[in-house]
């Protein structure tokens, strides 16, 4: 009964839009091929938006800037952020709920109660630890007191944003609050049991991209699982590759075209920025395939800033943006010359023509000896006679 | 004065004349295309290889083989064995067009040939650059060889030239050229003893990338002993060789006394060559057996046979045999010079160098040149001949007339 | 007469001797140092990111053609090494998951092989310490090929009117007052132009700075008595795998020059057996006419 009135509620939600199924699905297969699941979760997808009941998703925010909220609600598409929101039961959002106050204390708290062990806990922003994390207080908590309650019953957990995957730009030096990420806060000694071995998800970008939200959040709805993630937590599919290998001014780079100010007629040509303090070989993000709010070329690069490496707790706030980085991870074409260039070699033909030569020298001088030995003892027959 | 020496005569035009100069004709057609679409296409030589056969056969090895001139002046006119005069005249012609062709390869070689006349000015000079002492003395020696033999044409061209001003002119030099001739001589004598030994020395520079089996301070003067080797070796070669095919009456007995000093200076050249890397403790790279140390056994193996062989006098004075030994010894001294200035030269990993068809062809030009000139002269002009063999050549092989000029 | 010969033959075993037997001391070569405003280079391997704009840029300032490298008959430039079209070549280095970058250039040694070998001075050590190549000087010997530890001087192989090309620090752009073309489209200053002694100095301080960073040797310092072009390498990487040999501290010319000054000092040892020779001939032929005026 309840299952029902929920695909209802879905579906209805979708058209009263002006989504319709198709629309719906097509919306599914990109997100599907931009996060590299195979086709058939599609249908996955579409039967669970459908008929399996929405998880829970409690989305808290802290010390940030709501940019990566406003990142998800800026995209074109008007079905994604609705897809996004509708396909999950979004219980507890400070930005996008109408609720306030009281109202929506007991909402967080209903949420919890309801899905214990199954929600799934989205944090924005980073956590200030400094003076008891006093730097950050919603409803009179603070911000490591609610993590501190919430955390523990979560399924899974999302940090969205480089402020809550490493701390952000708030971390940076002289980091007054303290501010610090969610995998970092979680797995001090102190938070550790509340963990209790749960992956964090982090998809760091300031702001990062909506899609990789997404196709974390549409995996674990459709399937139930998280996707692959590297050591710091990032889901491989979109963090694996450096921008830098995918960029679209990679040929200039290679060919060593560089934009050498602002504004100069290289930068016009859209030439490589690296020289400009482009980030991107220092920068684990898909930024340079999947571009932002589905414009192509909707990027930093794109329009002609270079990356500043947002998603890179060790790059940005604290590189000076027009500074260049080194390339930790070159990945050099074949086309380089090797150190020592093949240059000659022993034709066959040749060797054959040099061997017959010698061989027909070396054989006439023996022939010649032979005579020359035989002619000698003939003579030396003929002077004895003579002598005799 | 009367000469000792006569022109063999005898049609040019023989069989051996021909063949070499077909071969010599495709050479000049190899030689104009290396003219215009430059090295690259026509030879193997590369960046990492920059002299290939033309300098390594034409002029290393040529020109050693072409020290007849030098080990036989040595013979006559230094250690006074008188005896062996009538062998200068067909050692210093074989030495003139040896060193001659050296001079014609290097031309060909060069890639800025045009620039060349700078060489020889005094004030152009880097006197460090032992190329440099090389080319000028391998200059001067060619015309001083041209010189030296000069008596030949001018005692020719006295009784019978073309021209009548040919023949006052030489009526008129000869004596000139009779007052120079100890200057000279002496002049052709210490000029290989330069150069041939500089012509070792100027691979020490060639620190890394020649194998430590080859590279050695003692570089000159092995050079200078194997020229010796290979200048002996080549007289007596070129000496059978001609008595067998003009029918001559044999010299080469003569020789083989000399071969005793060959012994001596083989066996020196193995003392220094063993002596040297085992004073610098290489003797183990001769028994990697690798291509390096097969390449090194080899060449030793070609200069100790004959030196064993001719201390045996069974030996020495059995033509055929001291024939074989002179091949070795060229042979050796060949291989000798292949190794220090090609095989051995490793300049980096996955370079390699074998000469190109073309190339090849150039070299056997001009090697067929060779033959041809000499056929030419020795039947026009008065260079071989022997004072104690003084019987009328008529006789041998239908030829009774010695050919005349024109 | 038989003591003018044995003195002779003396003389000339002496001359071979000294050839031979390692010569005087007085007669050895001086180590010869940078010119006092010498100028370099200073190559930092870990700094190098392989975009290859040096090579375009060093094309363009010395106005060489394109060089499709081994792949004849392609438009593109890619020379797989120096060439006769190349001064300047990235290359890479890469053993297993070890890489490294390497840009081969001429070394400008301070006691160069070419120079040595050059038969009448087209390769020439200038003021700064620069190694020039006058194309009218040179007869295309590539002797200076032969010489070279570092095989840079190149020959154009395929052309009736060659040159040999190789790198000579943008000297034409230093007089302009510019930097070397490859200094200048560096976009991470791996490679630097500066006066040598301050290149010495600031590669000795990134190697204090950072010892886990660099293999722990500037090359070019003391290498074959010193090159105006310096090289750090990563930690890890020895110079040979980047195609510097391990060629010692002395200069290549010094053993070649020495013995050839040995036994050519002031031309005195061949003089003088020149002078012997034509003695012992004069004798000889006195004699032998002598006896043979004495036949008759």
């Amino acid at each position: 009964m309840e299952k029902e009135e929920e695909r209802d509620t879905l579906l209805r939600r979708l058209e009263s839009r002006g989504v319709t199924r198709r629309d719906f699905l097509r919306v599914c297969s990109i997100a599907a091929a931009a996060v590299g699941l195979p086709p058939w979760t599609v249908a996955k997808m579409a039967e669970a938006a459908t008929l399996k009941s929405r998880p829970s998703v409690i989305w808290l925010h802290f010390q940030e800037c709501t940019g990566c909220t406003e990142t998800l609600l800026r995209t074109s598409h008007p079905a994604l952020s609705e897809l996004l929101l509708n396909l999950v039961s979004l219980d507890y959002h400070e930005t996008l709920f109408a609720a306030a106050g009281a109202n929506a204390e007991d909402a967080l708290r209903e949420a919890m109660r309801k899905n214990s062990g199954k929600y799934v806990l989205v944090v924005e922003g980073s956590i200030p630890t400094k003076d008891n994390g006093a730097f950050c207080k919603v409803g009179g908590k603070t911000a490591m007191e609610i993590i501190r309650e919430v955390a523990p019953e979560a399924g899974a957990i999302i940090a969205i944003g480089s402020c809550a995957s490493w701390g952000g730009v708030a971390s940076a030096d002289p980091n007054p609050t303290g501010a610090t990420g969610v995998p970092q806060l979680l797995r001090t000694a102190d938070y550790a049991p509340i963990l209790k071995g749960k992956p964090i998800v982090t998809l760091p970008g300031c702001p990062p991209n909506p899609y990789n939200l997404l196709g974390t959040v549409l995996q674990y709805a459709t399937l139930g699982t998280l996707p692959a993630l590297d050591a710091l937590g990032r889901p491989m599919f979109a963090y694996a590759r450096t921008i830098h290998e995918d960029c679209p001014r990679r040929p200039h780079f290679d060919a060593g075209r560089f934009v050498e100010k602002f504004g100069d007629p290289n930068h016009r040509m859209g030439y490589c920025l690296y020289k400009t303090g482009c980030k991107g070989p220092k920068t684990l993000a898909s930024c340079s395939q999947q571009h932002f709010v589905e414009v192509v070329g909707a990027w930093p690069v794109g329009i002609g800033h270079p990356c500043i490496g947002c998603t890179e707790q060790s790059v940005a706030f604290r590189i000076p943006l027009h500074a260049t980085v080194e390339i930790d991870r070159p990945t050099p074409p074949d086309t380089f010359p090797p150190i020592h260039a093949d240059r000659g070699g022993v034709s066959p033909a040749a060797t054959g023509v040099a061997g017959l030569v010698a061989g027909a020298l070396a054989g006439a001088g023996l022939v010649a000896a032979r005579k020359l030995g035989k002619d000698a003892a003939a003579g030396e027959g003929e002077e004895k006679e003579e002598g005799k | 004065m009367n000469s000792r020496f006569r022109p063999v005569g005898g049609p040019i035009l023989t069989g051996t004349f021909l063949v070499s100069a077909a071969v010599f004709i495709v050479s000049v057609a190899i030689l104009i295309w290396r003219f215009i679409v430059g090295l690259g296409p026509t030879t193997a030589m590369n960046d990492l290889y920059p002299w290939g056969i033309w300098i390594t056969y034409d002029v290393v090895v040529g020109t050693a083989l072409a020290c007849g001139g030098y080990a036989v002046a040595l013979l006559c006119y230094v250690l006074n064995k008188g005896k062996y005069h009538h062998l200068i005249r067909p050692a210093i012609l074989t030495s003139a067009l040896g060193y001659s062709l050296a001079g014609v390869s290097v031309i060909i070689d060069l890639g800025r040939y045009w620039n060349v006349w700078k060489v020889p000015l005094l004030w152009n000079w880097n006197r460090n650059s032992i190329l440099l002492e090389v080319a000028i003395c391998i200059m001067t020696y060619v015309v001083v060889l041209w010189i030296e033999l000069a008596p030949a044409f001018l005692e020719k061209w006295e009784e019978d030239a073309p021209w009548q001003w040919l023949r006052n002119l030489s009526l008129k030099i000869h004596p000139w050229l009779n007052k120079i001739l100890i200057p000279l001589l002496a002049l052709g004598i210490l000029l290989p003893t330069m150069h041939q030994s500089s012509l070792g020395s100027m691979m020490l520079i060639a620190v890394h990338k020649l194998h430590k089996l080859w590279h050695t301070p003692m570089l000159p003067l092995l050079f200078l002993l194997s020229c010796i080797v290979m200048g002996y070796a080549a007289v007596v070669f070129e000496t059978a060789l001609a008595d067998k095919v003009f029918k001559l009456p044999r010299e080469t007995k003569l020789l083989a006394p000399l071969s005793v000093a060959m012994v001596v200076v083989l066996f020196a050249f193995l003392v220094v060559r063993i002596g040297d890397l085992a004073l610098r403790g290489r003797l183990g790279l001769i028994f990697r057996f690798d291509f390096y140390s097969f390449m090194f056994l080899l060449e030793m193996a070609l200069f100790v046979i004959p030196a064993v062989l001719l201390i045996f006098r069974r030996f020495r004075y059995n033509p055929g045999v001291e024939f074989l030994c002179a091949m070795m010894m060229m042979t050796a001294g060949l291989l000798y010079r292949f190794d220090a200035f090609l095989v051995g030269f490793k300049p980096a990993p996955n370079a390699a160098y074998f000469p190109s068809i073309p190339e090849m062809f150039v070299t056997l030009g001009l090697v067929a040149f060779e033959v041809m000139a000499y056929l030419f002269i020795v039947k026009t002009f008065p260079i071989l001949g022997g004072v104690t063999h003084a019987a009328p050549r008529t006789g041998h092989g239908g030829v009774s007339v010695p050919a005349t000029g024109g | 007469m038989s003591v003018t010969r044995r003195s002779v033959l003396k003389g000339m075993a002496a001359a071979a001797a000294t050839s031979v037997t390692g010569v005087p001391k007085a007669l050895a070569r001086e180590r010869k140092m940078p010119p006092a405003g010498a100028v370099g280079m200073l190559y930092d391997a870990t700094r190098c990111i392989g975009c290859k704009a040096c090579m375009v840029k060093c094309k363009e300032a010395n106005e060489l053609p394109p060089d499709p490298g081994g792949q004849m008959g392609a438009i593109y430039d890619a020379p797989d090494d120096l060439t006769g079209n190349t001064k300047n070549v990235i290359k890479l280095y890469r053993e297993g998951d070890k890489i490294s970058y390497m840009k081969a250039q001429c070394m400008h040694c301070v006691d160069p092989a070419c120079v040595s070998v050059c038969m009448i001075g087209a390769f020439r050590k200038d003021k700064q310490g620069i190694v020039t190549y006058d194309p009218g000087m040179c007869v295309g010997c590539r002797y200076c090929m032969m010489a070279c530890p570092f095989n840079v001087p190149k020959y154009q192989w395929n052309v009736a009117f060659p040159k040999i090309v190789k790198c000579e620090m943008c000297r034409h752009r230093l007089a302009e007052g510019k930097l070397p073309a490859c200094v200048e489209a560096c976009p991470r200053e791996a490679v630097i132009f500066g006066k040598l002694e301050d290149l010495k100095a600031d590669a000795r301080k990134r190697l204090a700075a950072d010892p886990g960073r660099y293999y722990p040797k500037v090359y070019g310092e003391t290498d074959g008595g010193g090159t105006q072009v310096l090289y750090l390498s990563a930690a890890g990487i020895p110079f040979e795998k980047l195609g510097l040999p391990d060629i010692g501290n002395q200069p290549l010319p010094e053993l070649s020059e020495t013995l050839q000054h040995a036994v050519y000092q002031g031309f005195v040892a061949p003089i003088v057996i020149y002078g012997a020779l034509g003695l012992v001939i004069y004798r000889n032929r006195k004699r032998q006419s002598s006896e043979e005026e004495g036949d008759k």
